[in-house]
Order: C-alpha cells, then structure tokens, then sequence
C-alpha cells in the first residue's frame, strides 16, 4: 500500500520438498514465526523483495511529505502550522527509519534513493495527487494515513526483525496524524461556513478513490501476494485490508456528516461488511506508470532537494574530515 | 550519504533503567550523530540520555554460534530459583 506491485521474482510457491536444507529451515522458522534477524541465513529472493518494499516504503514517506508541505505557509492559525510542521517531520523520521531498515539488508541508501529519482522504482500512487485546499491536509490525514495504518498495524507482524520493529514505531506516531486531520475536518463541518463544508466534501470526492487505491490491485491480480505472504512479508491481502480500511472509515464519514463518491456504498447485513463499488484501475495504472498528476514534479522536487543540498553534505563532511586533523595533531 | 559514518543509537527511556538499541543514523561524526539521534528518536520524550556507537565498533556473535554460546545453560535448570521446592511453611522466599 505505501509499497505497492512488490515484485517477488516467484513465479510460484516451491513445496517444502522442493527447497534446500537452508530454505527449509527458514520457511519452517518463518511458519513457527520467529522473526528473522540481519544476520540470519536467507533465500535471496527474501533479501531482494524486502529490499523492494522497504524501499518504495521509505520513499512514500519521503514524497508524502511533499504534498503537505504547500500547506505549511498557509496554515489558517499558528496551532495547525505548528501541527502540520510535527507530522511532516515525523513522515521524513518514518522515511528514515525504513531506510535504516533496508541498510541492514545490505542494501546501499544513496543507490537507492538514486533508483526512485531515476524512476526506476516506485512510491505509492497516493502521493501524485495534489493538495489543493487546506480540507485536503484534514482529508490526508484522515484516509491517507488511516490507510497507511491499516497496512502498517498488521506489517508489525512482518517477519523481518528490523522492519517490524520499524512499524511498531511508525505505528505509535502515525494514530496522532489520523486524529489531527480528522479534528481539521470536523471542525470545519462544526464550526465551517457552508463554502468551508463544500470543501472539506469535495476534498473527500478528490480523495476517496485515490485512497482505496493505495491497497494495491486485486488479490487475483497480485501474482507476487502468494509468495510475500508466504515469507510472512506480507501479512494480509490487499483485499482484505481494503474492507478492513472501509468498515472502519464509512462510520467516521458518517458522523462528518459528508458522502463518499461512490453509489455502491452500503451495509451488507448478511456479510458484516460494507459493500462497494469498483475501482477505476485504468487510472490506478496509469498513475503508476507514472502519469498521475504530479508524478514528474514530486521527482523533480525530490532530486531538485537532494542536488541542491549536496554543498551541505560536502562542507559537513569536510569539516569532520578538518576536525579530525586537528584532535590527531593536538 | 551512504560514505558517511554509520552509528548505533541506544536511548535510556527513564532514569534508572538501561539504555536500548533503537535504530541507526548516518553522520560524519559522533556530534552529528548524536544531535540527527536527537531529532530522530527522541521526538516525543522518549529518552533522558543517547549513546551513538559507531557500527563498526560493535562486535556481534554469530547466528551458527547460537547452539555453543547458549545450549549449555539450557541444561542448567539449578541456576533456577524455581528449582528448589521449599515447605509452604517457609513462605515467600
């Protein structure tokens, strides 16, 4: 979801007969669920699909800072700015917790964060959408991050040591971001001019899709779920998360007294849950591929923002490297 | 970034109690370390006191040692309190 299309590079589940002696006593440390450590033999295939997700992961959190930050400078009162300045640092600490994560695979932080400025790999599809009123920061915190959570909450469960971890303290700081941007909704339906309350609904409109998206394609087109699950990287289907992520977000639609944009939305007694309608997948696709709305200004921010601070790391490493002279001579 | 000093960050949470792996930073030195450890994992007054250690300088058993390193005191029940009954009559000791 924040890591969304991680390739496995399996074109099927192997047997326990099938493996070898080191696969087979992973996959049995793995059912037996015991987590696995940096340096714990693993297949491969295990190293590089985690790679890949806690990669594209770290990244969302990188870009999604993008977004929000068009907001900083025309927050309506200190309190808000001061709220959203707190939750745009703690998405560049999620960033780098995850990219923390990811080293201790072996993998190298610069390569890639050079992949996602290359656009060789991803960040989720989310983020190439445009804040465009200052509803969209109360609707980016409610659904974004809510779905964000609803990923995150069962990734604790991940089978990698250092990723789980991870998640138990992105966990921890991400349910104050839901709460403050639900509170910026609602107090703008309580308290809002009717124009305020058509745009905390229109932000809704704009959003709703795109967040369902975030879950990622349907179980039965997610080749690379079988295997991400079965290495227990993955720990719930996109599916399933997804009505998850519904049933608990129409009763808070409801009390803000807004809609969804979506006709097929409605309790199914019989199944417990909410039913809904499809998503436009050509647009997910699309977006994916790259030709969402901001797709190529977030990567143009992003490398725009890592070229112009090289001076910074060049003169810090020059002085640690002057500093350390210096204690040597003394 | 990635030639930059990789750091081991351990936060004591409370006075009192020990300090705990958290995470990592990169930095140039051990100044930088501390103050990107600062920002990073101390938020939220999670810590009273941050060590940084330089990766490198940290010496790890290995996984295949598992079985020599800790096998030999699983046998070991007697170093166990639970191991000795005593009498009701003696109470809580």
């Amino acid at each position: 979801m924040y890591a969304q299309l991680v390739d496995t590079g399996a074109k099927r589940l192997k047997t326990l007969e099938e493996m070898s002696p080191e696969e087979r006593a992973f996959q049995e440390k793995i059912d037996a669920e015991i987590k696995i450590e940096p340096k714990n033999w693993m297949p491969e295939g295990y190293r590089r699909t985690l790679i890949r997700q806690i990669s594209q992961h770290a990244h969302s959190e990188i870009v999604g800072m993008l977004p929000e930050k068009n907001w900083l400078t025309r927050a309506p009162n200190f309190k808000r700015k001061l709220q959203l300045l707190a939750k745009i640092q703690d998405e560049g600490g999620h960033g780098l917790y995850l990219y923390s994560a990811m080293e201790t695979l072996g993998a190298d932080r610069d390569e890639e964060v050079a992949k996602l400025h290359s656009g060789e790999v991803k960040y989720s599809s989310i983020f190439n959408y445009p804040a465009l009123s200052w509803a969209d920061m109360g609707t980016i915190g409610w659904l974004v991050d809510g779905a964000a959570i609803v990923n995150q909450v069962v990734l604790q469960r991940t089978s990698y040591g250092p990723y789980s971890r991870a998640m138990i303290r992105i966990c921890k700081e991400e349910s104050f971001h839901q709460r403050q941007g639900y509170q910026i909704l609602l107090h703008m339906m309580q308290n809002g001019t009717d124009e305020q309350k058509a745009m905390v609904q229109d932000s809704i409109n704009r959003f709703w899709w795109p967040a369902m998206m975030m879950f990622g394609p349907h179980d039965s087109d997610s080749p690379n779920s079988a295997q991400s699950m079965a290495w227990k990287i993955k720990r719930m289907s996109n599916d399933d998360l997804r009505q998850r992520f519904i049933d608990q977000t129409v009763p808070q639609l409801e009390f803000l007294g807004c809609t969804a944009p979506d006709p097929d939305l409605k309790w199914n007694e019989t199944r417990g849950h909410y039913d809904f309608g499809e998503i436009d997948w050509t647009e997910f696709y699309d977006v994916v591929k790259g030709n969402g709305p901001c797709n190529r200004d977030r990567l143009r921010t992003r490398r725009k923002a890592i070229e112009e601070g090289t001076w910074v790391r060049e003169a810090a490493s020059a002085y640690a490297a002057k500093q350390k002279q210096k204690n040597a001579a003394a | 970034m990635s030639d930059w000093t990789l750091f081991e960050v351990f936060v004591r949470s409370k006075h009192g109690l020990n300090h705990k792996h958290v995470g990592s930073v990169h930095a140039t030195d051990a100044a930088m370390a501390l103050e990107n450890a600062r920002e990073l994992y101390t938020r939220r007054s999670e810590g009273v006191s941050i060590w940084v250690v330089p990766s490198a300088a940290i010496t790890a058993s290995s996984p295949d040692e598992k079985e020599p390193l800790f096998d030999p005191s699983d046998d070991k029940v007697y170093r166990h309190a639970t191991f000795y009954d005593l009498p009701k009559e003696v109470g809580h000791m």
